[in-house]
């Protein structure tokens, strides 16, 4: 960023629109994301993910990175909380209030994620407090510029994607392949 | 848009992501809490593709393929935690301590588990009838 | 062959005898069934063979060497293996007049004891291990003997240590044989260790171990520390020829077989240190102190001894003794500088102490008892053993030194020179040393003759009941005593013949001499006489407890059972509580003393022997308390901190992870800091 694109925009005390309406979502992201890891229901902790993931679509949808916030939803709003409410009801999990929803491990880890948080977000603005990303221009993340970059860049990686999508599609089917029936 | 803004907003979410995977007790709570995780290194990831302007657009492809891989993760992990759910009869993390250091290591999971609910301990005994077959 | 290879032979047989029984030797044989080679060689009829042949051809090769070597010029050969650097060591034989005729004894005796020990050990299963121990003892003499190199002599003389020591324990299951082989080895190697210095000290003189060598430059006057050479060396004979103050082990090796006895304590392993001195006699005169002191340790050990056997209840004891003051009459030969009258006594010392063992070794199968007091009340053991009887007299008459038996004529020659040089006809000695050895050997022949009187009288003579029927003596035992008892009879006649072979110096006895000790050893006798009228009919009244074994057993079983029941009979090894004994009359208030062997074994243990099982118990302690304990708490210490990493193995993967990421977020924050540091600077 040179000098002078730092001088166009404007500090922290005059933001843009999109800047107030990022900080907005991201608290609320945050929040769900605290709630999630937090709440002692253990269903209500996938919903409020869904608020977290949500929001996180909007945030990308912020940053210009649209066909990335449409997967987000599809894939994580749409297969990956259901899969993992879908755990939930498998695992008998109870619902309403559980009292030991956390482990004897909470203010370890209270602490570490604490200091760890500390230090990053200490590093982070410390290294990008005078950064500024130009969001004008066409969008860098549209279906086309996505579609037209993956192919034809990242075509080779995107196969083996696949390839491991169904590794991971048959391991899954034979670790959860119910061992009686296997020895009958 | 100021850089630090999705780059503070992607290190708390991490952090929060830490302090679940850390502290929850459900396995699955687990798996959401990594859920949390790896969403803040793909938004750290559009962000700075956003910002560097990157001809090859690194950032994003690889936040595609880090939903991908998610995708798969979280597909393996709910069928581990399935399969631990059955053998165990619980998906609690603290309680898998098959590596913990005892003077009777052996003796621990039979004589844990089987007390707590017979159906689990049948099937407990059956995988290890499996093992030592 | 040349007489420099049957001299060769003479040791080599006996050794690979030796070698062969003990790496073909079966340790049960009679437990499994053998096969092959060993099957062969040891059935029944082969492990005799083996032990008797090997000895036997030596013994006649060396009565063809010293036939061919005659007494004229020594024969010298020698080979060098390799160099050794400074001071060269050969294998050399030196076979002069004294070499030859004591490997014929060497040789004579130990195939006597090989022959005798078919039948004393007939049942023994050790007896193969037995065997080819003896012969391999036997190998080990010759080449002492006939070495001309002191360290190849040396390797003799050390392997007759360990082979004594295996032999004295061949009853291991005793404790007095356990503690009185330990007792052989530690004593005698006590006096092998100043005599490996003293070997040293002379090679380093002298500039070479060849014998030859060493008396030609002692001849040329190149000995420049010959007192402390001569000294040192007398340790070391000391300790093998049982001299005071080292003779203690002697009397405890009777624990041993009879014709252990009879072997390493009467022929051979004694005799090697008086050969030795004998050999190296012109390094001894060089030093007349050394001389002097030989001549009072002689002096002492003669006189000490006969009182001593004159106190022993056991048989062996009081003939263990006896050796003792025999080898005190050599010693005194020596000191007074005569190695002609030396070896001659040990010559036909050698035959008539052979004799006596082996014919006690018989007397005590037939009793059934070792001790002299339960003997003198058994009668009729003359008519069980005659061989043994007859025999046994008349080797008691050689050792009394009545002429015309051996004992007289070489006692003589001791007393002549000793006469000599106390008078100032011979210069090799000083006088003084030559009036010791006089005064106390004349002394030495009275108490020679009353504790053979003594023994012969308790022994042959005793009234009582009759001794117990073992049927008759097997003929290998009692038909080498009358082998042996030919020269005991009329080895002391040769004597004018075989002057060739002794420097060829006269060895005749004098008509002063020989009157006074055959006079003061018929005195001897008499008053044993007069003692044993006075006390045999207390003898009568007075019962002791008796040990008799069982008749059938095999003879070495019999001994080791009367050994150990008369220590738990009399409550000591050499004592017994009889007042009919005529040494007890005879010694008075000694005799409690000189049964004791006059307490030097309760004073080595009160000096030597408590102390250093204090500094033992001390090193114990510190060992046990102070070192282990810092061994212990770094073991603890290491089981702590073991358990201490133990505990944080919860098995919770939470905790792991969580130590984990704290881990490499203090990393982390120290890169993060010590990069601004650095970047700040």
């Amino acid at each position: 960023m040179t000098l002078a694109a730092t001088a166009a925009h404007s500090g922290f005390l005059s933001p843009t629109g999109v800047e107030i309406a990022f900080v907005l979502v991201g608290i609320a992201t945050l929040g769900a994301a605290l709630v999630t890891v937090t709440t002692k229901q253990l269903v209500h902790a996938a919903l409020w993910l869904v608020v977290a993931l949500g929001g996180l679509a909007v945030e990308y949808l912020l940053l210009t990175a649209e066909f990335i916030a449409w997967v987000q939803v599809l894939i994580y709003v749409g297969s990956v909380v259901v899969l993992l409410l879908f755990g939930l009801m498998l695992t008998k999990a109870p619902i309403g209030r559980s009292p030991d929803a956390d482990s004897g491990n909470r203010w370890a880890a209270l602490a570490v994620a604490a200091a760890s948080a500390g230090a990053l977000v200490w590093v982070v603005v410390d290294a990008f407090r005078t950064t500024w990303i130009d969001l004008d221009g066409p969008a860098r993340g549209s279906t086309e510029a996505t579609g037209s970059f993956l192919f034809r860049h990242w075509v080779l990686p995107f196969e083996a994607l696949s390839v491991l999508l169904l590794a991971a599609l048959v391991g899954a089917i034979v670790l959860s392949r119910k061992r009686g029936k296997e020895q009958s | 848009m100021h850089l630090a803004y999705p780059a503070v907003l992607a290190a708390l979410l991490f952090c929060t992501g830490l302090y679940g995977v850390l502290a929850r007790r459900n396995a699955i709570l687990v798996l959401m809490s990594v859920e949390l995780m790896l969403n803040a290194v793909n938004l750290n990831l559009v962000a700075f593709d956003v910002w560097l302007r990157d001809t090859l657009h690194a950032g994003q492809a690889l936040a595609l393929f880090t939903i991908a891989i998610a995708a798969a993760e979280i597909g393996i992990g709910l069928a581990i935690v399935l399969a631990v759910y059955r053998n165990r009869g619980s998906s609690d993390v603290d309680r898998l301590r098959d590596t913990a250091e005892t003077d009777a290591a052996e003796a621990l999971p039979d004589d844990e588990y089987g007390t707590e609910d017979q159906a689990t301990a049948a099937a407990g005994k059956a995988k290890k009838a499996e093992a030592t077959a | 062959m040349t007489t420099t290879t049957l001299a060769v032979l003479v040791p080599l047989l006996p050794f690979l005898g030796a070698a062969a029984g003990l790496l073909l030797g079966p340790p049960v044989a009679r437990h499994r069934p053998e096969t092959g080679l060993r099957a062969l060689l040891f059935a029944p009829g082969f492990v005799r063979p083996l032990a008797v042949l090997p000895t036997l051809g030596a013994a006649v090769l060396a009565a063809v060497v010293a036939a061919r070597q005659g007494g004229g010029r020594p024969i010298d050969a020698a080979t060098q293996l390799t160099p050794t650097g400074s001071v060269p060591i050969d294998l050399a034989l030196h076979l002069d007049g004294f070499a030859v005729l004591v490997a014929v004894l060497v040789g004579l005796v130990a195939s006597c004891v090989q022959i005798y020990s078919t039948a004393y050990l007939r049942d023994d299963p050790r007896y193969p291990s037995y065997a080819a121990l003896v012969s391999l003892f036997t190998s080990a003499m010759l080449l002492v003997v006939y070495s001309g190199d002191l360290m190849v002599l040396l390797v003799g003389w050390e392997i007759m240590g360990i082979c004594s020591y295996f032999l004295v324990g061949h009853y291991w299951e005793t404790p007095e044989a356990r503690a009185a082989s330990l007792k052989a080895f530690l004593v005698t190697k006590l006096g092998d260790v100043p005599f490996l210095i003293g070997l040293f000290a002379l090679a380093a003189d002298t500039g070479t171990f060849r014998i030859t060598g060493i008396l030609g430059a002692v001849a040329n006057g190149g000995l420049d520390h010959p007192t402390l050479i001569a000294l040192l060396l007398l340790a070391g004979v000391a300790g093998k020829s049982a001299q005071f103050p080292l003779h203690t082990w002697l009397p405890d090796a009777m624990a041993g077989p009879t014709p252990v006895s009879a072997l390493i304590h009467a022929a051979t392993m004694v005799a090697a240190g008086i050969y030795f001195v004998a050999r190296l006699l012109p390094v001894f005169a060089e030093s007349g102190a050394a001389l002097v002191v030989l001549a009072v340790m002689a002096a002492i050990t003669m006189i000490g001894s006969g009182l001593a056997a004159l106190a022993q209840d056991d048989i062996k004891r009081v003939l263990a003794y006896s050796t003792i003051g025999q080898l005190g009459y050599m010693a005194g030969a020596l000191a007074v500088g005569d190695r002609g009258a030396a070896v001659f006594h040990l010559l036909s010392h050698g035959a008539f102490k052979a004799v006596l063992f082996l014919a006690a070794g018989v007397v005590i199968h037939a009793a059934g008892t070792n001790s002299l007091a339960a003997m003198s009340r058994m009668g009729g053991l003359t008519k069980r053993i005659p061989d043994a009887y007859w025999t046994m007299t008349v080797a008691l008459l050689a050792l009394a030194a009545i002429p015309p038996f051996a004992g007289f004529f070489s006692k003589e020659a001791v007393l002549v020179a000793a006469e000599h040089t106390a008078l100032g006809e011979r210069h090799i000695a000083p006088s003084a040393a030559g009036w010791t050895v006089l005064v106390a050997g004349l002394l030495a022949a009275v108490l020679t003759a009353a504790y053979a009187t003594r023994l012969w009288l308790l022994a042959f003579r005793g009234r009582g009941a009759e001794a117990p029927d073992h049927g008759r003596q097997p003929v290998a035992m009692t038909a080498v005593l009358w082998i042996l008892a030919v020269p005991t009879i009329a080895f002391g006649l040769t004597v004018g013949a075989i002057t060739d072979w002794f420097d060829g110096h006269a060895l005749t006895p004098t008509v002063t001499t020989a009157v006074l000790s055959t006079g003061v050893g018929l005195v001897g006798g008499l008053v044993t006489y007069g003692a044993w009228r006075h006390t045999s009919a207390l003898a009568a009244r007075t019962s002791v407890g008796t040990v008799v074994a069982h008749p059938d057993a095999e003879p070495a079983l019999i001994e080791a059972q009367a050994m150990t029941a008369h220590t738990a009979a009399y409550g000591a090894d050499g004592d017994a509580p009889d007042p009919a004994d005529p040494g007890r009359l005879l010694l008075g208030p000694l005799h409690h003393h000189a049964a004791a062997g006059f307490h030097l074994d309760a004073l080595y243990t009160a000096l030597f022997v408590r102390p250093v099982r204090a500094a033992a118990s001390l090193v114990r302690f510190l060992d046990r308390e102070v070192v282990d304990t810092y061994v212990r708490g770094s073991g603890a210490v290491a089981r702590g901190l073991g358990a201490a990493v133990r505990r944080a193995q919860t098995g919770n993967v939470q905790t792991y992870l969580s130590a984990l990421l704290a881990g490499s977020l203090v990393l982390a924050i120290a890169a993060v800091v010590f990069a601004n540091v650095n970047a700040g600077s």
